[in-house]
């Protein structure tokens, strides 16, 4: 039998949780009534796959940010993943105990910095050096996925050492056990076996890499141009976000919040696949 | 020719090794650089001076100011309705459908770019709710932004606690909610502070949703509807526009030097803690 | 169990330290409620404008110190929307309103010239009005197309609600378009600076914000200075607007007359700007 003062303790903790989700499912209605009704004029298609991002003219085709996005988030990857795998095994299985736990730390406080700090070393160090010794104009999808890459190794490392230190002892002590060198443990059992938590990992680092904002405005260039080379200024969903919510008013103002449901739609597609991933060991 | 095995171990542990001391490098030259070129400036008039000439001159007393507001209005507003609802998730439903719909929105929302939030913050506290851009704008929409988080890690870290300590509980007589916050809140602290950690480290080094919100204005704030501006959203106009590049660095070096004491404070907290405890 | 009790002594010391915060708050809260919390004055707009408000509003709040004035950049089309929505009280254009916007009032509150810069290692020294406008339409896209080296132009434009931009597209671009393929960047300074860092780039910004990093590219001929836009020879030159919902009353009106009165217009004239037709009367 609840007494009086527990039902009214459940009561309480309920209003707080339902208050708390109300507010969320706000942002997120919001968001959805705000921007809807300029997919509808336009179309899905058209807004998705337009070409022409031209405010003033009534153009509202996001395909050239979607570029954008998509290009420096692979490029991200690309840079990223190899290097956080690299250290996620080297915490696993490679570092002394004491330099574990100044690497870990430094993970963290890597993840910890913030981004315009990121955006200026990028402008300050990447930007030019590009210029320099690539060509263009320095600003470009390689100068973002630079930056990015090294903003996702957190995301990356934590989630693929936990997967890492997750695996049963007997693995590796049955492969050292038979004559195995810890790189061929390594390479041929325990990456394989923790394989659907480093593709967790790294969706969950692309989610982080296509939300950055702040950093890429600084090394992108932000051309509403289709890029045809690494080296071509692009400009991402988020950017057009942060560069024109200032002023945009009218059907200029729901495109950027129908760019908003594009990253709810992408964010939420690359959580439920990787929630899929790790669900499904 | 295939590669023999103690030859592929080398170079393995070689790349492996040289990946680490990359990242190593990279951490080391970002925060060298801000600190050595900042720290010169961390003066006493820098940091108790208000910006003038655009923040050409003088220090930034109101971004501090500012920043510790925002934060604070952030955590606060944020923290009991983030561990409250995970409390409610965890203590009193069921694993279910329904959880797992909550779990799987609070993840997701826990992803969404904070441009996004910015963008929802602007449209709707600064121009809807006509509060204008200040610190409560700023504030709130960061509120709304570590939300997510915050249950997220609650949650999690709430969930671990053993069903013993509960049934201990009862078996002791005490009521549902002593059980929580006696036994179960307790041996879920440090997850739970580390989410908040996390979540203040966030709010502190946020650009993109509060230049909107809680505005530029480089005064001093005097209430909660005053504009502000914070130190990353400082340093980012300073830097970009040229203005000041010395305060730049300032400014930058006393956000890495918050952020470095943030993160190692609550490494002592936590060891201090689990030592005491365990 | 001597942990549970040494644990709950830390949770109710949190607990009572939380209570305390938010009691602390709420009267933060409350007294902001008590204070005419809209009495801070918001300037927004233009970031052109947006450094010569800061010094009108030190020297206004100098002068009159109950009075809190607050400046907001965001660019000039924000700035007039701010001033529709009323969240700016105030707002600062360095553009002219369009269809939409008409209905404001505005006044001008001083000139400025509009320069086109390069690299200061490019040999060019001079373009004509067409060149310029053949470069941003990506007509034109060699240096060597117009007496420079042999290299790609880089062209640097500001963002859509820049007034700098539309002043640059009215006065410049004709029936053409700026390319979608232009670098864009959200502030003066952030041109100028990539300007300064990259040989092959060319952009437009305030002519009071040239500075030696970057140098100014002479207009058919005729070089970017004060007294060229002055004697009118120098054609790049636009109006600082400031403009408000409706008649400016109180503060507003008070931080505006201060703008136009000769204190305020040596103050700008000092920095660069060309004093308007209005301050000029006063």
């Amino acid at each position: 039998m609840k007494s009086f003062k527990e039902k009214l303790t459940e009561r309480v903790f309920l209003l707080i949780a339902l208050s708390t989700l109300s507010v969320l499912a706000l942002i997120t209605v919001f968001i959805f009534i705000k921007g809807m009704p300029i997919i509808a004029k336009v179309g899905i298609i058209n807004f998705v796959f337009g070409m022409k991002w031209a405010p003033s003219q009534g153009y509202y085709g996001i395909f050239p940010m979607i570029v954008g996005s998509v290009s420096v988030t692979i490029g991200a990857a690309i840079v990223g993943v190899p290097i956080a795998i690299c250290c996620s095994i080297f915490l696993a299985e490679f570092a002394p105990a004491k330099l574990r736990n100044i690497f870990r730390p430094a993970i963290q406080l890597l993840a910890a910095i913030p981004s315009v700090v990121y955006g200026f070393w990028g402008v300050l160090f990447v930007v030019p050096a590009i210029r320099k010794y690539l060509g263009g104009p320095g600003l470009s999808i390689l100068a973002g996925s630079i930056i990015l890459g090294i903003m996702i190794l957190p995301t990356i490392i934590s989630i693929t050492e936990v997967s890492l230190l997750a695996l049963p002892r007997h693995y590796k002590d049955g492969a050292l056990a038979l004559g195995l060198t810890q790189w061929q443990t390594i390479r041929s059992l325990l990456l394989p076996a923790a394989k659907s938590g480093i593709v967790a990992a790294v969706i969950l680092g692309l989610g982080r890499a296509i939300g950055e904002t702040m950093a890429v405005i600084m090394v992108l260039g932000n051309a509403v141009a289709l890029p045809h080379s690494v080296l071509d200024p692009v400009r991402t969903l988020t950017t057009n976000i942060g560069i024109e919510m200032g002023y945009a008013s009218g059907e200029h103002q729901q495109a950027l919040f129908a760019t908003g449901i594009v990253l709810f739609v992408i964010i939420m597609i690359l959580n439920a696949t990787a929630q899929y991933i790790t669900r499904k060991r | 020719m295939k590669m023999n095995a103690n030859t592929s171990q080398k170079i393995a542990k070689f790349t492996i090794w040289a990946a680490a001391l990359f990242v190593i490098a990279i951490l080391f030259s970002i925060i060298a650089y801000i600190l050595v070129k900042g720290i010169p400036m961390l003066s006493w008039e820098f940091l108790t001076d208000i910006p003038r000439d655009m923040g050409r001159s003088g220090g930034i007393s109101s971004s501090i100011v500012g920043t510790l507001v925002v934060t604070a209005v952030a955590v606060i507003v944020a923290t009991p309705f983030g561990i409250g609802t995970a409390v409610y998730l965890t203590e009193y439903t069921r694993e279910g459908r329904i959880t797992r719909i909550i779990r799987f929105s609070a993840e997701s929302l826990a992803g969404i770019p904070s441009i996004v939030y910015g963008l929802f913050g602007f449209i709707f506290f600064v121009i809807y709710l006509n509060m204008g851009w200040s610190i409560l704008s700023g504030g709130l929409t960061m509120a709304i932004m570590i939300l997510p988080t915050i249950i997220r890690t609650s949650e999690e870290a709430i969930r671990t606690v053993p069903q013993l300590y509960r049934e201990v509980g009862f078996s002791l007589g005490l009521t549902k909610l002593q059980t929580i916050t006696r036994t179960v809140l307790p041996s879920a602290l440090p997850g739970i502070v580390n989410g908040v950690i996390l979540s203040i480290g966030r709010c502190v080094a946020e650009t993109a949703a509060v230049i909107l919100t809680a505005g530029s204005a480089l005064r001093m704030p005097e209430s909660l509807f005053s504009p502000t501006r914070t130190m990353a959203v400082h340093f980012y106009i300073l830097a970009r526009e040229g203005i000041s590049m010395d305060n730049a660095y300032g400014t930058a070096a006393l956000l890495i030097i918050l952020i470095l004491l943030l993160n190692v404070g609550f490494n002592m907290l936590v060891n201090r803690f689990i030592a005491k405890g365990r | 169990m001597k942990k549970m009790i040494n644990t709950s002594k830390l949770v109710k010391r949190i607990k009572i330290s939380a209570c305390a915060v938010i009691l602390t708050l709420s009267m933060g809260l409350l007294s902001g409620c008590n204070q005419e919390a809209e009495s801070d004055t918001i300037v927004a707009g233009s970031t052109s404008v947006q450094p010569y408000a800061e010094i009108l509003a030190e020297a206004f709040m100098a002068k009159d110190p109950v009075a809190v004035i607050d400046i907001q950049g965001g660019g000039s089309s924000a700035g007039i929307t701010a001033t529709q929505t009323h969240s700016a009280d105030i707002g600062m254009s360095s553009r002219s309103l369009e269809e939409g916007e008409k209905d404001l009032w505005s006044v001008e509150i001083a000139k400025d010239g509009l320069a086109i810069i390069v690299n200061p290692e490019n040999p060019v020294k001079n373009l004509t009005s067409d060149q310029i406008r053949d470069i941003y339409a990506a007509e034109i896209t060699d240096w060597s197309q117009v007496g420079g080296t042999k290299a790609k132009i880089n062209i640097i434009a500001r963002e859509e609600g820049s007034g700098t931009r539309s002043a640059f597209t009215e006065l410049l671009m004709g029936e053409k378009e700026i390319t979608p393929k232009a670098i864009v960047q959200d502030s003066n300074g952030a041109v100028r600076q990539l300007v300064a860092d990259d040989p092959n780039a060319i952009g437009f910004i305030s002519l009071g914000l040239v500075s030696s990093e970057v140098k100014a590219l002479n207009l058919d001929g005729v070089e970017a200075t004060r007294e060229n836009i002055m004697n009118n020879s120098y054609k790049l030159s636009r109006q600082f607007l400031f403009v408000t919902d409706g008649e400016p009353t109180g503060i507003q009106k008070s931080f505006i007359d201060f703008t136009l009165s000769s204190e305020g217009q040596k103050l700008l004239s000092k920095e660069g700007l060309i004093p308007s037709a209005e301050g000029a009367s006063k």
